[in-house]
C-alpha cells in the first residue's frame, strides 16, 4: 500500500480516536475518586460508552496502520509524517470539541511537531 | 484557593504519571522485543508467545497505566492541553536511550528535544480547561 495513504489513514484514525475518547471523558465528567471500586465502576461505564468504544477502535486502526507504514517506509519518514497528527488534533479539538486554543497552545503543538521531526532525522 | 491548589496538584501528578508510564513502558517493550526472536511473518498465535517475557509484561502493564492516566486527565483537561504536555515522553525517551542504551544523540536530535521541551513548557503554562470558555461540568 502507498506510504502516504497509510500516513493519511494513521493520522485520520488517530485524530478520530483521540477526539472520541476525549469527548467520552468530557461527557463522563471529572474523575475525583481513585479508590479501586470507584475506578472499576468508571471502567465499566466507559466500556459501554459508544464514543469510547469507537474511539478505542479508531486508535487501534491508527496503531496498526502505523505498524504497516513501518513495513513500507523508514522510521525517519513515518515518525515525522505522523507527528503532523498533533497539529491536526489541535485543530479538530477546536472545531469539534469547541476548545479554546490560545496562541500558547498553537505554538506548543507546532513546536512539538517540529521537535519530533528533528528527533527522527 | 485550597481546592484549586489541590486540583493543580492532581493534574501535575497525572501528567507526570502519563509521561513516565508511557516512556518506561515503551522502553521495557523495546528491551523485551530485542530479546525475542520473532520473524515478521509470524502467525498471530506466535505473537502471544511474547507475553512469556517479563520485560514485555511489565511494559504492557505500564502502557495500561499510561492509557488510564491519559483518560483521567481528559476527564478534566482539554485534548489540546493533554497532547502537547504528554509529549514530554519524547524527551524522556531520548534521555533513557542515551543513558541506558548508550545511543548517540546528534545535535539535530538535541535541537528537536529542545523544541519539544519549549512546546511542553508553553502549554504547561496554560490552564488545563482553557482560559476563556467555562465548562459547565467543572466547578
Amino acid at each position: 500500500m502507498n506510504a502516504w495513504l497509510l500516513v493519511l489513514v494513521s493520522i485520520l484514525s488517530g485524530t478520530a480516536g483521540d477526539l472520541l475518547t476525549a469527548k467520552s471523558m468530557r461527557d463522563h465528567g471529572e474523575i475525583s475518586d481513585f479508590r479501586l471500586g470507584a475506578v472499576a465502576g468508571v471502567g465499566a461505564r466507559l466500556a459501554r460508552d459508544f464514543s469510547m468504544i469507537t474511539g478505542v477502535v479508531a486508535q487501534a486502526v491508527s496503531f496498526f496502520s502505523f505498524v504497516a507504514l513501518l513495513g513500507v517506509a523508514e522510521l525517519s519518514f513515518a515518525v515525522p509524517a505522523t507527528a503532523l497528527g498533533n497539529v491536526a488534533k489541535t485543530l479538530f479539538a477546536k472545531i469539534f470539541l469547541n476548545e479554546y486554543v490560545s496562541w500558547r497552545r498553537w505554538a506548543g503543538a507546532l513546536l512539538v511537531a517540529f521537535g519530533v521531526y528533528l528527533v527522527s532525522l | 484557593m485550597t481546592i484549586n491548589r489541590s486540583r493543580e496538584f492532581k493534574n501535575q501528578v497525572f501528567v507526570w504519571l502519563a509521561v513516565t508510564a508511557n516512556t518506561v513502558g515503551n522502553f521495557l517493550l523495546s528491551v523485551g522485543m530485542h530479546r525475542i526472536e520473532l520473524s515478521p511473518s509470524a502467525s498471530p498465535l506466535e505473537y502471544l508467545r511474547i507475553f512469556a517475557n517479563p520485560w514485555i509484561d511489565a511494559g504492557v502493564m505500564l502502557l495500561i497505566v499510561w492509557f488510564a492516566s491519559q483518560l483521567s486527565l481528559l476527564s478534566w483537561a482539554d485534548l489540546s492541553y493533554v497532547l502537547p504536555v504528554t509529549s514530554a515522553s519524547y524527551v524522556l525517551t531520548a534521555v533513557l536511550g542515551k543513558i541506558f542504551l548508550h545511543e548517540m544523540v546528534s545535535i539535530g536530535r538535541w535541537s528537536g528535544i529542545f523544541a519539544i521541551s519549549v512546546g511542553v513548557m508553553l502549554v504547561m503554562g496554560t490552564s488545563p480547561q482553557g482560559e476563556i470558555r467555562s465548562r459547565e461540568e467543572l466547578p
